[in-house]
């Protein structure tokens, strides 16, 4: 675990490349790498610009507000925001949340992750893994997995919907919706509703099964190859629940070293900085959190569907605990560190996700009347969860007036960033060092990005589209090469 | 036989002592306004009521029904003037739907969705405004005042209590509340006030309520605010 390749010895003389896929609303990223006349790699770097500002912009503003403004961070993810600052404003108004809210909350949740899984793996992933990551760049995109493989996208694209529809039924909207209010929510299921989401859910139970199956079979049929790529050791960190089973809403956090070994365990998160730094970097836009006992070049860690499957101690629905036990033979008992071991994991965090929200379904309590609760308040309020792409944590003080003064936000995405950067220099070394430069051989890095669903990823690879434009320029700033990738997939000077 | 006027044509009767707005709204004809409201003395700032009036442009909440007045109100011309203006009531202030709490409630929200607004056109004016929280019950939030002075009518007239008033003029207009410290919760305002229940927008309100009903379920969610003022819309 250290900085190899963060940065380079003598950058003089050295030609600069930089990926910089234009994004839309989630952040920027690119990636620069600093090359010699051989073409050897000498710096490797990932940078997103994301969030600013965003803590600035709710001072002042009634903390009640929060939940509904902050889902405008992530067009993919509002539902993990709109929940982790309910969670926070619960304990500003001191709820102790009712039955009907908590269990309508959870079921908005795992609809959240099973569509945002699902628009992962079979929009953004899936071109990578059934083509091969330097396939023909023209089919390796969702057009071409529909034209190949159409049941595959059919069975994407309607997981997304049902995820979707849970979203509608529990926030009112499909995106951007009103849900959880602080205290509980605004709405229960009716019997309608609830009849309505039932009579799916055996189907997308199935489904997430065939997913599972599909990515072991892609996993299983090159396991050295998909083991290798990107290879490293990290701590995972995730929640995990008191008796250390899966648990994507609520938990104590939980952290693991690279040999497995506990570094915390069942921490209360509302004390998350007691455990956890930010460290800010000058040529990164976004922090770069470690776990305080290791220190900075000890304590990065991974986040995410990985890091939950490893780090819990079951996943309590049957079908995806069998698979739990199936990944965790592949990878000899311990932890799995493959990059590329996201993917599968994603996917049986899917099919739990399916599972619970069946289990969830048949739950009378879904359809009660007692919404919301409130107790002693609080000038402060902590709320975390694991989003998709992993453990998100908002934090927030209100003066005497209930506006809010200051806002802490860490999202899955940053607690990610040494790591994405690690998998980028392994990335590097691998496959492009010492290599002419190709779309494909790029695209090895993205696919190591990519693993972990950073929230740019999507704005970076949205249908087919992945605008892309890779500059070399030499040690004076003069571009020397440009190679463009425009929104159909054509590579072009 | 009583008397009339008539609006885009159809035939209106009123009673003396009646504006046009008071006789169209009799009537179940919707003229579009927001700085009006039956309970209140006409104030005739937002002119969004405008009509056209044998021939010349005139507040209809501030203009007297007289016999025989030939009124043409929902004209493209005149909804295009409305549009503006409501477009540079967006611009003027803070008004950031998505995430407000009166959205689905507001009259200047379902006014703009009525007259068509599909972009605030104008460039922001990004003002910075004060919110006071101050009060434990109610919650001013300056960013998304229309200085209609609904609420100042209101506490002046039906509370007594004369909390509110406007100070300055154009964009340095100010909503401010009459207290030795300037907040609402150094004032006698109470939450069942009527003064509190009267705003437009979201910017005077409540606490407490804040999305408490679920989108579907809001005033304008399945109705429009023609159909909602003008008693169309209630099943
Ligand atoms: S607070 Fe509301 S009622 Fe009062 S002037 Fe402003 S918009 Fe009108
Ligand atoms: S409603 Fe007539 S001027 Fe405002």
């Amino acid at each position: 675990m250290t900085f190899e390749l963060e940065t380079a010895a003598n950058p003089q003389g050295l030609k600069r490349v930089v990926i910089e896929p234009v994004s839309r609303v989630e952040g920027h990223g690119k990636v620069t790498l600093l090359l010699d006349d051989d073409n050897r790699v000498h710096q490797a770097r990932f940078h997103i610009v994301e969030f600013r500002g965003f803590e600035k912009f709710i001072q002042g503003r009634p903390f009640w507000e929060v939940p509904v403004i902050v889902q405008r961070l992530c067009g993919i993810c509002p539902v993990s925001h709109n929940l982790a600052a309910s969670k926070a404003m619960d304990m500003i108004v001191g709820a102790q949340l009712t039955p009907t809210a908590e269990k309508l909350r959870r079921l908005m949740h795992l609809g959240q992750v099973l569509q945002s899984h699902a628009l992962h793996f079979y929009y953004l992933a899936s071109p990578d893994l059934l083509f091969g990551f330097d396939s023909e760049a023209a089919k390796r995109n969702i057009v071409g997995v529909a034209a190949a493989y159409p049941d595959i996208a059919r069975q994407g694209v309607a997981l997304r919907k049902y995820g979707q529809e849970i979203i509608r039924l529990t926030s009112g909207k499909r995106v951007h919706g009103t849900g959880a209010v602080p205290g509980g929510v605004n709405k229960s299921l009716s019997l309608e509703e609830r009849d309505y989401l039932l009579k799916d859910v055996e189907q997308m139970i199935a489904w997430s099964r065939e997913a599972v199956e599909l990515i072991k079979k892609v996993y299983g049929d090159r396991p050295d190859f998909h083991n290798g790529f990107g290879y490293f050791r990290s701590c995972f960190m995730s929640l995990v629940r008191e008796d250390g089973a899966l648990d994507l809403y609520h938990g104590g956090l939980r952290a693991r070293d690279e040999h497995g070994q506990s570094i915390f365990d069942h921490v209360d998160y509302r004390q998350y900085w007691d455990y956890i730094h930010e460290e800010v970097r000058s040529w990164s836009y976004m922090k770069f959190p470690f776990i305080r006992s290791r220190g900075r070049e000890e304590g990065w860690y991974r986040v995410g569907p990985l890091a939950r499957v490893n780090n819990c101690d079951f996943i309590p629905t049957p079908l995806a605990e069998a698979e739990r036990k199936i990944f965790k033979a592949f990878g000899g008992g311990g932890a799995t560190q493959a990059t590329l071991a996201y993917h599968w994991a994603r996917m049986i965090e899917m099919l739990h996700c399916a599972e619970g929200i069946q289990e969830l379904l048949h739950d009378d309590d879904l359809l009660g009347s007692e919404l919301v609760s409130q107790g002693e308040r609080s000038l402060r309020g902590v709320g975390v969860l694991e989003a998709p792409r992993g453990t998100l944590i908002h934090h927030y003080r209100i003066d005497e007036d209930e506006l809010i003064v200051r806002a802490n936000l860490i999202v899955s995405t940053t607690h990610n960033n040494q790591a994405m950067n690690e998998a980028v220099r392994q990335v590097a070394l691998q496959y492009l060092d010492g290599q002419q430069l190709t779309e494909g051989l790029l695209n090895h890095i993205e696919v190591a990005i990519r693993a972990f669903d950073p929230c740019l990823s999507c704005a970076t690879h949205a249908v087919g589209k992945m605008p892309l434009e890779v500059e070399l320029v030499d040690a004076g700033g003069n571009v020397i090469d440009r190679l463009a990738k425009n929104s159909d997939g054509q590579c072009g000077a | 036989m009583s008397k009339t006027i008539t609006i885009d044509g159809l035939t209106v009767p009123f009673r003396d002592g009646q504006t046009i707005m008071d006789a169209a709204l009799a009537s179940g004809v919707y003229i579009p306004h927001l700085c009006h409201n039956p309970e209140f003395k006409p104030h005739g700032s937002c002119k969004l009521c405008t009509v056209n009036v044998n021939g010349r442009n005139a507040a209809s909440c501030t203009m007297p029904a007289t016999e025989g007045l030939q009124v043409l109100n929902d004209t493209a011309e005149l909804n295009d003037e409305r549009r503006a203006l409501v477009q540079m009531l967006f611009v003027e202030g803070n008004h950031l739907c998505p995430s407000c709490e009166k959205s689905g409630n507001c009259q200047l929200q379902a006014v703009a969705y009525y007259l068509e607004m599909m972009s605030p056109h104008y460039n922001h004016f990004y003002p910075t405004r004060e919110v006071d929280a101050s009060h434990p019950g109610i919650l001013l939030d300056r960013n998304r005042c229309i200085y209609c002075e609904l609420c100042v009518r209101a506490s002046r007239d039906a509370d007594g209590k004369n909390v509110f008033g406007l100070t300055g003029r154009g964009m340095a207009t100010t909503l401010i509340v009459n207290s030795a410290s300037g907040r609402l919760g150094d004032t006698t305002l109470a939450v069942t006030d009527k003064a509190v229940q009267v705003c437009p927008t979201g910017a005077l309100m409540k606490k407490g309520l804040a999305y408490t009903v679920p989108i579907g379920r809001r005033i304008f969610d399945h109705h429009s605010i023609k159909d909602v003022q003008t008693g169309g819309g209630h099943e």
